[in-house]
């Protein structure tokens, strides 16, 4: 390491002060006050009494039926939309995986749901969805798949179907993308080697390319899950939560509170997400680390 | 043998292709469809008559154009902003080893991971305190420092491929630190920083929550918040939804058409390295 400067400390202070700045002030103070209200009565209609109620709060979201059911959707949510789009995902890398003509094309265009936002997306599906004069009913309809629309977003049944539906939708072209990338960084040598020793295709598969990606697939899927669980914008455009709470998940409930102007509760519910995704993610990095030899 | 894999292969990725188009061919057939046609059973998969109505009624009947107007704004400076720091952060994250720069990094990361929604409550007060509710610098204040350390982070990635002897060469030839950098370094990566600026900006065009957080004076108004109003006042016309949604997604769309590439070789060189 070069010997301390103190031109080149202020041009790296100057240079960092803005980010830094607006980190600081904008993203963990909010995020800070907010875990502090957690222990706080802070309701935005009474703002003249504001004490410290200790675990209130949490006992008040625990004890509610519908902070349960929205936990248990959200296993439901992440679990379900993630096990499709990886799969998916995984099976259009491999025809991607390759160069041929019209490669491109289908790159750039089924890209594409990537470039709307959560809302837009659950408005679309809302539309198609609908019960009457949705186009997903007419065409189970006409290829005779069922003889009368369902109500898909109406009926507590269909509804968390629907929703994952268009998250997989949406969520499956990153997939592609990513495990993609993963695919290419394989070196070579180690096919033609194996293919030297006569392994077929699928051995190949098995014994090259998937341990060699599986650090990759690990980190993607991890991320992917905390992504699914902190995307409440589909499911709020295209359902808000119902019907009957049936596609509340836990980050809704906290939008919810929010509106509400219950600043304490939200503390608390933010918390408890914050808790359960630090606690998944130590034991998913300690279960997957072993398997990272590379 | 291979012809035929070639052709199975051909034959599911259009299809995936045609299941990724058709939701916005759906769209686009909606809002140009008359009303009756729109509310037609048996479903019109062909439009018979086109119509610009919906169109025409968002931008007479809802303020659309001030909407438009309203998103430009904040887009652009909040993703000009952003650029602009992730450029000047993500140099010294990456040529430089100093006390606190692991540390940084890992405040930055975080930033993606912790649920920002806890945050959504407090902000609002914050921007209470501050006398920026429903004005648009607020927004752009708090749109910059949510993409902050996403575009400082890849623009690092980005610096780390341009190799360190091209400034190296312009500084031994009497430049300082900050010419060599505007000079040399910043033309060879000016791709990148374009994709930043507009996935930056993009995410900015499509923001709701904070939005409609802060915002619901008429003339503050960005387009999700418009739209997400919207659904509430006159349940859904979804003529003039189906309007909204295209006149909404197709200038991300271009800009997203272009930048794909960039976008995706950010992202798949950090997820790969990692």
């Amino acid at each position: 390491m070069r010997t301390f400067n103190v031109r080149r400390a202020r041009f790296i202070a100057l240079c960092l002060l803005p980010g830094v700045v607006f980190v600081a002030l904008f993203t963990y103070y909010p995020v800070l006050r907010g875990a502090v209200m957690a222990f706080q009565q802070y309701n935005l209609f009474d703002l003249t009494s504001t004490p410290f109620v200790g675990l209130e709060n949490f006992r008040a979201v625990l004890g509610e039926d519908r902070f349960w059911t929205a936990l248990r959707n959200t296993g439901t949510w992440v679990v379900v939309s993630l096990f499709f789009q990886f799969f998916l995902g995984f099976g259009l890398a491999l025809l991607l995986r390759r160069h041929f003509r019209g490669r491109g094309l289908y790159q750039a265009w089924v890209f594409f749901p990537w470039a709307m936002s959560g809302f837009l997306i659950g408005l679309l599906w809302r539309w198609m969805f609908n019960g009457q004069f949705g186009v997903i009913n007419d065409l189970l309809l006409k290829t005779g798949i069922i003889d009368q629309r369902i109500g898909f977003l109406a009926s507590p049944g269909w509804a968390m179907t629907s929703v994952i539906v268009a998250n997989v939708w949406y969520g499956v072209t990153f997939f592609a993308i990513m495990i993609m990338a993963a695919l290419q960084s394989v070196p070579k040598e180690l096919y033609e080697a194996a293919s030297v020793d006569g392994a077929s295709r699928l051995r190949q598969f098995w014994h090259v390319t998937l341990p060699h990606i599986r650090p990759t697939l690990a980190l993607i899927v991890l991320l992917r899950i905390i992504w699914i669980l902190n995307f409440p914008d589909l499911i709020y455009s295209m359902t808000g939560g119902g019907p009957a709470g049936s596609t509340d998940i836990i980050t809704t409930f906290l939008i919810q509170q929010v509106i509400g102007g219950d600043y304490g509760r939200a503390g608390a519910v933010g918390l408890l997400i914050l808790g359960l995704l630090l606690s998944f993610s130590v034991f998913y990095l300690n279960a997957t680390r072993f398997e990272k030899s590379r | 043998m291979r012809r035929v894999a070639t052709l199975a292969k051909v034959v599911v990725l259009t299809a995936w292709l045609l299941i990724t188009l058709f939701p916005l061919y759906w769209i686009v057939i909606t809002s140009l469809k008359p009303k009756p046609e729109i509310f037609a059973v048996p479903l019109k998969y062909w439009p018979g008559t086109v119509t610009f109505e919906h169109y025409a009624e968002l931008f007479s009947f809802a303020d659309f154009g001030t909407y438009l107007l309203n998103s430009l704004m904040v887009s652009l400076v909040a993703a000009g902003s952003v650029t602009a720091i992730g450029v000047l952060g993500g140099y010294t994250l990456a040529r430089f080893a100093f006390p606190g720069r692991g540390a940084l990094m890992l405040a930055f990361l975080v930033t993606q991971m912790i649920p920002l929604f806890i945050a959504l409550g407090p902000l609002y007060l914050l921007m209470s305190d501050l006398d920026l509710l429903n004005r648009l610098a607020g927004l752009m204040l708090v749109y910059v420092a949510m993409l902050v350390p996403f575009s400082t982070i890849i623009m690092r990635g980005f610096y780390e491929r341009v190799p360190v002897a091209l400034e190296e060469a312009a500084q031994v030839d009497g430049a300082s630190r900050l010419v060599a950098m505007v000079r040399v370094v910043i033309p060879v990566m000016l791709p990148g920083i374009a994709a930043t600026f507009i996935f930056a900006f993009v995410q900015c065009w499509n923001e709701l929550f904070l939005a409609i957080t802060f915002i619901d004076s008429e003339d503050a108004k960005t387009i999700p918040v418009a739209m997400n109003s919207f659904i509430t006042q006159y349940d859904i016309d979804w003529g003039s939804m189906a309007a909204a949604t295209v006149v909404s997604v197709v200038p991300t769309l271009v800009m997203f058409a272009a930048i794909r590439r960039y976008i995706v070789e950010g992202l798949t060189a950090g997820a790969v390295k990692g």
